[in-house]
């Protein structure tokens, strides 16, 4: 199985920020996929499977983050965790 | 932004009796309503309020921490306590994982940044798996206080 690393940028449109609730649904999105998923702010990387690691980046809105996955499912994962970020959170997958 | 920004130090509880999500709860704001920091009458109103939130999705963000919170227009800034559970609490958690550690945050409706912020830093703070041991090894509210001053950078270091 392929190895590549996918990646895209997302902006938080959350009004609140990147705060508990949608950082869970990022978490069981990204737990779904097989692939590592990692998101890259300024100065730091947080693990897209772990919601406390993704609290760390305190992403408010408008803050501009890169979703990167390596793995067999990469491309997929990047779809669907951009979906989130595109739709705002409002719709559940 | 730092735990002495927002943590009650009179309302930490070590070793907490509560074996359900709900009586942890009950028992951090009653601790903060003697605390003097919420107010008697909107006890059961901000029990509630953090119950509703706890139903959209466990706020126990895994590594056996748990930030149950909620706004409320009764607070004029963020207040919050900690308590530890030295057995665990099954609380949900997306990693299944029991919660030991518990940060309640009660914030005025619009500081929406200052919540954010204490998320991170609770979060931060918490990914350093020794400061995590440490906490839940703590005996005394004191123990705990004086933890949080340490990784606030300002305590005492032993």
């Amino acid at each position: 199985m392929s190895q590549e690393t996918i990646s895209r940028e997302v902006v938080v449109g959350i009004e609140q920020g990147l705060h508990a609730r949608p950082a869970d649904l990022v978490a069981r999105e990204a737990r779904k996929w097989r692939s590592r998923i990692e998101f890259v702010a300024d100065r730091q990387r947080a693990d897209g499977k772990s919601i406390l690691e993704l609290l760390t980046l305190a992403a408010e809105a408008g803050t501009r983050l890169v979703v990167e996955a390596t793995g067999p499912d990469a491309r997929e994962a990047v779809d669907a965790i951009g979906r989130l970020f595109d739709r705002n959170f409002t719709e559940q997958t | 932004m730092k735990f002495s920004d927002f943590v009650a130090t009179d309302a930490i509880l070590a070793d907490v009796d509560a074996d359900t999500k709900q009586a942890v709860i009950r028992e951090m704001a009653e601790a903060l309503v003697e605390a003097g920091k919420i107010a008697p009458a909107e006890l059961e109103g901000i029990v509630k309020a953090i119950m509703k939130r706890e139903d959209l999705g466990s706020t126990g963000i895994g590594r056996g921490v748990a930030v149950p919170h909620t706004k409320h227009p009764s607070v004029d800034r963020l207040v919050g306590t900690v308590a530890v559970s030295r057995k665990g609490i099954d609380f949900e958690s997306l990693d299944g994982e029991p919660v030991h550690l518990f940060f309640l945050l009660v914030s005025p409706p619009d500081r929406p940044g200052d919540h954010l912020r204490a998320l991170e830093n609770i979060s931060r703070q918490l990914r350093d798996e020794g400061f995590c041991r440490r906490l839940k090894a703590s005996g005394t509210p004191a123990d705990i206080a004086h933890l949080l001053a340490e990784a606030d950078g300002h305590g005492v270091v032993t």
